[in-house]
């Protein structure tokens, strides 16, 4: 039975659990007993010992730098390493991401974010950059500006929290918010050469995130994902398409509406 | 009969793990021309290579001109108390610079120096400021950067969530490997020319580590029932830095990038306690030396509240703390509600890293069995009797490399992969699907929980025989009972953790008696390995490596001489002797 104890500590916590797969499950109650510091994590580990063994979750590092262990806690979508249970008082409850299909209990399939990573094109340096003998050069503050996206853990809270992806599943038409921080990591890269303009205007769909920033709230890793990456990203989208300047040099020059796609800055 | 795999892959080189060293492997074999199928047990970026903080150690020089491979390889050696494979930490301080450059190029974004150059920080025990690093995050920086070549590399496939349960041998070459897919449970028939082992260390079989569940020295146990030799078992470094607490967070890694930084240790008296144990390198002395030191101020009751040591960085300020150590701001203040900008920092040692581990060729990470190499944590040598921080991330890249050449040369010499041992498959599949039909044999997790207990109670930071001995009875009996062990529970395929346990224990048992029967078998303290009862370096032991192989009788192990040093290299050693502290020289 959950009871609290006098004060924020806890001594016992009632945990309701997904179970189940794609096409059926439910919520099921465990009982934990809390020990100072635990995390959710901890406390679905504890069930899985010595409650239900077949309780599927994913994990590893458990200490928030893997970015597997994601999870909806009381509706929030968390990393449940970093969730203190004494956070929650005396009840919560666990649920996969909603927007990955379901394989088993917490586990979901996110392979579908891999597929995208690979649409994205490489990191490429300019051919002099390439055969260059001399180690590269760069300034700090060029390096500070991109660090933030590489902090990533791929943890994909943002895909599950985005409107475009899990309200109205589009991820046919959205690579959603990690691989927009993901292609401003490559296109802000002070040694990149690669245009990835047209990739974002089109395959992408920068335009298809109306800037809500609920990404932005669940990053684990604090990035400003909407502030500093996917506005600038669409900016540079505008800069190139929707510049009246430029759209008249185009018209003038009687090319097709748009730009050619990949091509070198 | 066993029910046979329905899925059968066929590849030219079978990459095992998907960490620095699997990755870069699975890169060099697909540059070679081969056809690689990389398997791993978790998703693609997770590995624990992830969670390597400091940096990764090269000598470019570009902080200490002076630096050089002649001096990297020197403290190499030094941390490694000598016994290291002298060829392998050459080959690494000469070719670290090279790689390190090359992932630059592949993408990878480093801290700079004021005229633009990749910064190097210090760290314990190396002589000059030589770790390339991006905050306190550079391992995910690797794994990030090679991911990215990995998968716009079309000849390399990678499949996820995948165990492997056994290799398959044939005649003394490898053929292949059973394995699973998390997933759903369908066993797969791997059959390929070569194998690269990447699969990391087993730092699971302790209960304080800062190593993730992945951690459970599969690819040793794999390799040693192949055939393959093992090598220095008894060398598991103990980090001196893990988290204290609360109990949640036990063991989880403080990065020695905190000291490489600045911080300071104290006791709870407030005494720069490394004064006495170190006095010239102070906190930046190797890990051995730092973790039995704080191992000892506890145990003469100078410790902190909860049984470790003070670590304090708060004469640095706010924003530096937040700028280089951003990781370790956030773990502390997330789940200790510690602001260590303000205040110090509660430390132990925790189990850390494997320098035991297949015994491999040094210039080609190929292992005693035809077509099977291996690379990084899982592979032994390079770092001898204790590893010095940020020549794991350097190791990952240089030795991944090699084997990966290796292996894709040695596929493309054969033109097929050896034949499939049908008995032998049938055996392997017996043993994966046992516990499935065991419902109510014992939980794998209480198993796994008692062997942690045991190898944490009778191999701890400082050893002796009679503990030694009995751990070894208590692993040997955990074996037998978990060669009756099931689920815990329910019997089903799809994503069973029970099941996966089981099948993890039958690794991390491997490991921990190889562990035992060497630290036995070594009866004096040279590194990691330190013994009560044989408390001195014994120059006898140094020219001697401790193999672990299967025999009929189980397994076994014996002393071989290691190869000696060549006159040039004992004096580059020699040269930089004036360095060694008097523990070391002691």
């Amino acid at each position: 039975m959950a009871r609290a104890s006098t004060g924020d500590h806890v001594q016992q916590l009632r945990m309701s659990v997904f179970r189940g797969d794609a096409s059926e499950g439910e919520m099921i109650t465990y009982d934990v007993p809390v020990r100072e510091g635990m995390v959710v994590l901890d406390a679905v580990l504890w069930v899985q010992a010595n409650l239900a063994p077949d309780l599927a979750v994913r994990w590893n590092c458990k200490a928030a730098k893997c970015g597997s262990c994601s999870a909806e806690i009381n509706g929030f979508p968390r990393l449940m390493c970093k969730s203190p249970v004494s956070d929650y008082g005396a009840e919560l409850s666990v649920r996969p991401m909603r927007t990955f299909p379901i394989i088993r209990d917490l586990v979901t399939d996110v392979s579908w974010n891999y597929e995208v990573n690979k649409r994205i094109p490489k990191f490429t340096p300019s051919e002099k950059d390439a055969f260059d003998p001399q180690p590269w050069r760069m300034q700090q503050e060029d390096v500070d500006r991109i660090t933030e996206f590489r902090k990533c853990i791929e943890c994909f809270l943002c895909q599950d929290v985005c409107h475009v992806l899990r309200d109205h599943d589009r991820k046919d038409a959205f690579f959603g918010p990690r691989f927009m921080i993901r292609i401003a990591g490559l296109e802000m890269h002070p040694k990149d050469s690669l245009d990835r303009r047209p990739l974002l205007k089109n395959e992408a769909g920068v335009g298809m995130c109306n800037i809500t920033k609920c990404c932005t709230e669940v990053c684990p890793e604090h990035i400003h994902i909407t502030d500093n990456g996917i506005i600038p990203l669409k900016e540079r989208v505008a800069d190139l398409y929707f510049d009246p300047v430029r759209a008249l040099g185009r018209r003038l020059r009687g090319g097709g509406r748009e730009p050619d796609r990949g091509r070198s800055r | 009969m066993a029910e046979a795999p329905r899925e059968t892959v066929e590849t030219d080189v079978l990459v095992i793990g998907a960490g620095g060293a699997g990755m870069r492997g699975a890169v060099a074999a697909a540059l070679s021309g081969a056809r690689v199928t990389v398997i791993c047990k978790s998703l693609l970026g997770k590995a624990h290579t992830v969670m390597a903080e400091g940096g990764m150690a090269a000598a470019l020089g570009n902080v200490a001109h002076l630096d050089s491979w002649e001096a990297h390889f020197a403290d190499t050696m030094k941390g490694g108390k000598l016994i290291n494979n002298w060829r392998m930490a050459e080959i690494h301080a000469k070719e670290a610079p090279e790689r390190v450059l090359e992932l630059e190029r592949w993408g990878a974004v480093f801290d700079r120096t004021r005229d633009g150059l990749i910064h190097q920080r210090p760290f314990g025990a190396h002589t000059y400021p030589r770790l390339a690093h991006i905050g306190d995050r550079t391992g995910l920086e690797l794994i990030r950067s090679l991911q990215d070549v990995l998968v716009h590399t079309p000849a390399v496939d990678v499949h996820m969530e995948v165990t492997v349960a056994s290799l398959l041998t044939s005649d003394g070459r490898v053929a292949g490997a059973l394995a699973y897919a998390r997933a759903d449970g369908r066993l797969i028939l791997y059959r390929a020319r070569a194998i690269l082992l990447a699969t990391g260390g087993a730092g699971k079989i302790y209960r304080i580590t800062s190593n993730s569940w992945e951690s459970t020295g599969d690819g040793t146990g794999l390799a040693y029932e192949a055939g393959a030799q093992l090598q220095d078992m008894e060398f598991v470094q103990f980090h001196p830095t893990g988290m204290v607490w609360p109990p949640g967070v036990r063991g989880i890694l403080v990065t020695e990038g905190v000291r490489g930084e600045g911080g300071l240790l104290r006791n709870k008296e407030g005494d720069r306690f490394m004064e006495k144990y170190d006095p010239e390198r102070m906190e930046l002395s190797a890990r051995d030396v730092v973790a039995r030191a704080i191992n000892s101020e506890v145990l003469a009751g100078r410790g902190s509240p909860h049984g470790g040591a003070f670590l304090d960085i708060t004469h640095r300020s706010p924003d530096f703390i937040k700028s280089k150590l951003p990781s370790m701001y956030e773990q502390f203040l997330k789940l200790a509600k510690v602001d260590i900008t303000k205040e110090p920092m509660e430390v132990a040692p925790t189990i850390h890293y494997y320098m035991g581990g297949v015994r491999v060729d040094a210039e080609t990470g190929a292992t005693n069995v035809s077509g099977l190499f291996a690379a990084g944590e899982v592979a032994s040598g390079l770092h001898g009797a204790n590893r010095l921080g940020g020549n794991s991330l350097s190791d990952l890249l240089v030795f991944g490399k090699r084997a990966g050449e290796a292996a894709g040369a040695f596929a493309g010499a054969h033109g097929g992969s050896a034949p499939i041992d049908s008995r032998q498959l049938e055996q392997a599949t017996e043993r994966l699907l046992a516990p499935l039909r065991r419902p109510h044999g014992d939980s794998p997790y209480r198993l796994m929980s008692e062997l942690q207990e045991v190898c944490t109670k009778y191999a701890p930071i400082i050893r002796e025989e009679k503990g030694l001995r009995e751990g070894l009875e208590k692993v040997l009996e955990l074996g037998g009972r978990a060669q009756l062990c099931g689920t815990g529970g329910p019997n089903g395929r799809a994503f069973n953790p029970g099941w996966h346990t089981a099948q993890d224990l039958h690794g991390m048992l491997i490991n921990a008696e190889a562990l035992f029967r060497s630290a036995i078998e070594r009866k004096e303290s040279r590194g990691a390995h330190a013994r009560s009862d044989y408390p001195r370096l014994d120059a006898r032991w140094a020219e001697l490596n401790l193999i672990t192989e299967k025999t009929p009788d189980g397994m076994a192990v014996r002393a071989v001489e290691n190869k000696p040093l060549p006159y040039e290299l004992t004096e580059v050693i020699s040269q930089s002797f004036k360095r060694y502290t008097p523990e070391e020289i002691s």
